[in-house]
């Protein structure tokens, strides 16, 4: 058995699955273990969870992988399916982890309504800012100017706030954060787990291979410190100038 | 099945005699075999349904009701029920039909039991949202994309609205399958007398958690969620614990035969077909029809047997899967065959398929087909003796 605060989480995880198929230095290993470690530390009873996941690297993250109840679905409705077997069976903890594209792009109306319906559901959005799986293309939240397999000449969209726009849909809880703040993710994570009603949090991860190769963050360790550099806590943010924000993004607590 | 079985229930309104529109009928009978999760958004003609299932759902305990955001959503929100335990439908018209196939397919794959009800309008497109048609019937067997086999039960009366979605409610948890009941809008507005029993008989699903409820056997067992069964549901190639298996040709191939065969091995049980008039070895004409049409077409029957013709009608209660064999027997021993449909031919290709000099009667102008126009039809192909003069344009001219 392995030691330290891997041990506590291992047992969370179906035996045939490891390793994952995720990619060397994509931030989506990092958010599968703070998940375990948030449902570990407030000893929730992981049989009676339901993880449903869309389509798409991120639809990984619980399915196969957690020893629990899985429903791995159609690409943008998790949150729909979720809907419906939280509504029939209210005791059952649901836990809806997706990416980007499937969340806010495809699935951007469930994802509204379900926080103007204040559904008791937690929606785990990892946010890597591309198509991962599909082979980086364009998405929702893809900064304006960035490059991906279908912007060749930079995106000239502006992207989606999505922790904004779920709050503003009506959401108990919002948060964001990113793989690179563990610890005040796992925090948020576990409150979002205790809350009832619509609970969202945006959790900002890394795609070296769709999205920094592309975008002169080429090394995982590189991703990970422009995560470190860019994110900028509320209470920071609050004593800093526009110009100072200008590309960064806030993290904390949009809704508490 | 081990472990399953089936018990009578008693009816949720009193037995005896009830004067209803089909639609409602086929909420009250949804509600009769055990329904308690249902998910809509409003489309016409189908509205009823979801209608009339929210305010008996508000008398009824333990029984779910929702109107979500959209079609997708609705379809979405009955699957995620189905694997939290629930008998779960939901209910749409043409358009919004379309929209759930996608996860129709989903529900094929994962062998999620629920049943969509079809109330056809007039299309394609937005088309006639008020007038009948019965243009879905290839959509319902062919709209997921794939390599699969569907049930689609297709009722004619008010009393079969109420009959034919228990029996959709029970072949969906017996086959673990989505089960379309495809109505039209001349059945889904029709009012008209019909009876409900004092029991009726449900099917239990198969619950054993020992058992991988993705293969092994035929028909598998399907425990919810919360039960401890550790579920690894995906609409990606599986193997019989939900494992994926999405490079292997064996595992795909393996999971593709046996959604296929667990519906085609039991054909028997799950055809429904009624014959009028039929009883005498050789038949002039017969008429082969299904939904709001047969009742015309019986009327048309009626109106040839007074004539002195031996003309007879054989109904399609299930269009699929497609019941052949009834349709090559009768139709081996009738003379003449047509079949009368509101669409362009659909399952007249099918009928064509199995006895070849079948003719068709069609309208595509948003109008049902009516028993007078059917006989004058018979009139015709009697006295030109060609079999199949009556196909395609033909009737129009
Ligand atoms: S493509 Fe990107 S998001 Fe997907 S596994 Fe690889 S690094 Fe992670």
């Amino acid at each position: 058995m392995k030691k330290g605060t891997t041990a506590s989480i291992v047992k969370y995880i179906r035996p045939r699955t490891f390793p994952t198929p995720f990619c060397a230095g994509c931030g989506h290993g990092i958010l599968l273990g703070a998940i375990l470690r948030a449902i570990d530390e407030l000893e929730l009873d992981f049989s009676q969870m339901l993880f449903v996941s869309g389509i798409g690297c991120a639809g990984w993250i619980p399915s196969p992988h957690y020893n629990t109840d899985t429903l791995h679905v159609t690409h943008g409705r998790p949150v729909a399916f979720a809907t419906g077997a939280k509504l029939f069976n209210p005791r059952l903890n649901v836990v809806v982890i997706g990416g980007d594209g499937d969340i806010a792009s495809i699935g951007g109306n469930h994802l509204i309504h379900a926080a103007r319906r204040n559904m008791d559901i937690t929606v785990i959005c990892a946010n890597n800012l591309i198509y991962g799986m599909t082979g980086g293309q364009v998405t929702p939240t893809t900064p304006r100017g960035a490059r991906t397999q279908t912007t060749p000449a930079g995106n000239p969209e502006p992207p989606f706030d999505l922790a904004r726009l779920v709050a503003a849909a009506g959401a108990t809880y919002v948060a964001r954060y990113s793989v690179w703040h563990v610890r005040p993710l796992i925090a948020a994570i576990k409150k979002a787990l205790q809350r009832t009603g619509f609970s969202f949090i945006e959790v900002l991860s890394t795609c070296p291979t769709q999205y920094g190769r592309r975008n002169e963050n080429p090394t995982p360790i590189g991703m990970l410190r422009a995560l470190k550099q860019n994110c900028i806590s509320m209470e920071r943010a609050k004593t800093m100038r526009p110009e100072e924000l200008a590309g960064k993004t806030i993290i904390g607590e949009f809704v508490g | 099945m081990k472990g399953s079985q089936w018990t009578n229930l008693p009816s949720v309104l009193r037995p005896g005699r009830y004067f209803l529109q089909g639609d409602e009928a086929c909420a009250e009978g949804a509600i009769a075999a055990g329904c308690n999760y249902y998910a809509g958004y409003p489309i016409t003609p189908a509205s009823e349904i979801m209608e009339h299932i929210c305010r008996r759902f508000a008398q009824l305990p333990g029984r779910v009701f929702i109107q979500m955001e959209d079609e997708i959503g609705s379809i979405a929100s009955v699957l995620g029920a189905s694997w939290a335990g629930a008998r779960a439908m939901t209910a749409t018209s043409g358009p919004g039909f379309s929209l759930m196939l996608e996860n129709i397919g989903y529900a094929i794959i994962t062998e999620t039991p629920c049943v969509v009800v079809d109330v056809q309008r007039a299309g394609p497109g937005t088309g006639q949202a008020t007038r009948p048609a019965q243009g879905d019937v290839m959509q319902a067997r062919w709209g997921a994309h794939g390599d699969y086999e569907i049930i689609v039960l297709s009722p004619w009366s008010v009393q079969e609205a109420y009959d034919e979605t228990i029996r959709a409610f029970n072949l969906a948890d017996r086959f673990r399958v989505p089960v379309i009941l495809l109505m039209d809008e001349g059945v889904g507005h029709l009012r008209e007398n019909m009876t409900v029993p004092a029991k009726t008989s449900i099917y239990q699903r198969w619950k054993d958690l020992s058992r991988p409820p993705f293969g092994e056997v035929e028909v598998p067992p399907m425990p919810a969620f919360g039960e401890g069964a550790r579920l690894l549901v995906t609409g990606s190639t599986h193997d019989a614990w939900g494992y994926r298996r999405t490079s292997s040709p064996q595992a795909q191939q393996q999971l593709v035969e046996r959604l296929v065969s667990k519906i085609l091995n039991h054909r028997e049980e799950i055809q429904r077909t009624n014959t009028h008039f039929c009883e005498e070895s050789k038949l002039d004409i017969l008429l082969v029809a299904y939904g709001f049409t047969a009742r015309s077409a019986l009327g048309a029957v009626r109106l040839a047997r007074e004539a002195g013709i031996k003309a007879g009608l054989l109904r399609l209660t299930t269009l699929w899967p497609f019941p052949e064999n009834m349709v090559k027997e009768l139709g081996a021993q009738a003379s003449h065959i047509i079949m009368p449909e509101m669409n362009r031919g659909q399952m007249l290709r099918e009928v064509q398929r199995v006895v070849p000099h079948a003719a068709g009667y069609h309208r595509t102008d948003g109008e049902v087909i009516t028993a007078p126009e059917i006989w004058t039809a018979m009139q015709r192909i009697l006295r030109s003796g060609k079999k199949r003069a009556l196909e395609g344009k033909d009737l129009f001219s």
